[in-house]
């Protein structure tokens, strides 16, 4: 489902002498339907930068990045924006979305991008809403205003609305409590059984263990940096 | 310079005065004629055709059916002298809308979208803030369900609340409607939540191009750089 070969990437920082700086190369790796796999790895290690290059939001310099027989690393961005209605899910650490959408739609839009109808949408964005403990009374406010913890829910709500054959998670379960912590984890589980490929970074190592069947430890994509 | 714009796509141009990212917007709304190229718009009657080429009737009537342009100053997209529903009216009727309650009612469910009070669908644009003009200006053009709309800074003059409220319609519209937009912004946050593809332009051309999160994140080009490290946290 995700295919990753001889992946490298650098930064030109044309504003600061044109300094390159490598961050990746030969970043090589393959995730099955049904499988979790985790990123491990210092911080700076380029867990987070593998994760965006598989989502599009970083380009790729070199290699394949192919994500249900879509080269990200070549497509058009109108194939890449399919692919994310659609295919691929990535729920990041930081919610961004339109100031004044009640959670229960921000929530809702996924389903609607592929077509929903907008009771039906709204009855799964309620859902998981529900399960993830966000009360009621907060679902016809901006997410905007909420806590960390309830904005990091709303983002997971919202990327486990519609059910993507591949996902990308970027610690799902960072300050949550353990309740939620159990739920975020169980809803990762269910994302399995149907089938997902799931690639996830979490630093929360008993989380790891439950739900991710093998580790990648991104250090070894490092480049070798010249004395 | 060349580019696609599909059906239901959203794509921003961003860049510095003088870049020349209006000046674009005018020639691809035949506003301004090209010296060279050609401008294909996907017709529903005949297909792809060359707009820069057909006749003038012609692209007057793409321009109040299928296209919208938003103009960056609101006295430029509205009639001043005629009432907020006469302005939207007016646009139902240049399509072919005579019943008098069903365009008052239509006036009525716009003006609501944009955040004007139903109280003054009678009073002249002329007694309205600037802000309110931008609204009404954006429901005169989006009243007629046009398919593609051209934009030059339509949040520029809002408040922040009523820019959200029309970034969320204007999502919604996109979503529900397949509605394609060119918007022409020195915005970037507004560019991150409504464009889809992102244009960056310097000295009239086209120095960076591509999704709008990856261009925005992960910019290539200098100038972009340069452009993404200025904007002011809040």
């Amino acid at each position: 489902m995700i295919e990753l070969k001889d992946v490298a990437k650098s930064f030109t920082l044309h504003n600061q002498g044109a300094a390159v700086i490598p961050v990746m190369q030969n970043a090589t790796l393959s995730v099955q339907p049904g499988e979790c796999v985790a990123l491990v790895g210092a911080s700076g290690a380029g867990k987070s930068t593998l994760m965006r290059m598989i989502y599009g939001n970083y380009l790729a310099q070199a290699g394949c990045i192919v994500v249900d027989g879509v080269d990200v690393a070549r497509a058009e961005p109108r194939e890449i924006l399919e692919l994310r209605r659609v295919t691929i899910g990535y729920v990041s650490q930081f919610l961004r979305v339109v100031p004044r959408v009640p959670t229960l739609d921000v929530v809702a839009e996924p389903l609607l991008a592929v077509g929903v109808e907008l009771e039906a949408a709204r009855a799964r964005a309620a859902a998981l809403l529900e399960r993830l403990n966000i009360p009621r009374t907060l679902w016809g406010l901006s997410p905007t205003t909420f806590s960390g913890g309830e904005q990091q829910r709303v983002n997971v709500a919202r990327g486990f609305a519609h059910g993507y054959p591949a996902l990308l998670l970027d610690e799902p379960t960072a300050s949550l409590d353990a309740v939620n912590r159990a739920t975020v984890l169980a809803l990762i589980e269910e994302a399995k059984a149907r089938g997902a490929a799931i690639v996830g970074i979490f630093h929360d190592a008993a989380a790891r263990e439950q739900v991710c069947d093998r580790e990648i430890d991104v250090t070894g994509f490092t480049p070798q940096r010249a004395a | 310079m060349s580019f696609d714009l599909y059906p239901g796509e959203v794509m921003g141009i961003v860049g510095e005065s003088g870049s020349g990212k209006s000046k674009l917007l005018k020639l691809l709304a035949g506003h301004l004629e090209p010296d060279l190229g050609e401008v294909l718009f996907d017709t529903r009657a005949e297909g792809l055709r060359d707009t820069v080429t057909m006749s003038e009737p012609e692209r007057r009537m793409l321009a109040r059916t299928d296209w919208a342009f938003v103009h960056q100053n609101p006295r430029d997209g509205l009639r001043m002298s005629v009432t907020a529903g006469g302005n939207v009216g007016e646009r139902l009727m240049a399509v072919g809308a005579r019943h008098y309650g069903r365009i008052r009612e239509e006036a009525v469910d716009w003006l609501g979208r944009v955040e004007i009070d139903e109280s003054r669908i009678d009073d002249r644009p002329s007694a309205f803030s600037g802000g309110m003009q931008q609204r009404l200006q954006i429901a005169r053009n989006l009243v007629t369900a046009p398919r593609l709309v051209f934009m030059d800074e339509p949040t520029g003059g809002l408040d922040v609340s009523v820019q959200a409220r029309l970034l969320d319609l204007l999502r919604g519209l996109v979503r529900d409607m397949g509605l394609s937009a060119i918007v022409v912004t020195h915005d970037l946050a507004v560019v991150r939540l409504l464009a889809h593809r992102l244009m960056v332009m310097k000295d009239g051309r086209v120095v960076e191009a591509g999704l709008t999160d990856q261009v925005l994140d992960d910019p290539q080009h200098g100038y972009t750089q340069l452009l993404v490290s200025s904007v002011l946290q809040v």
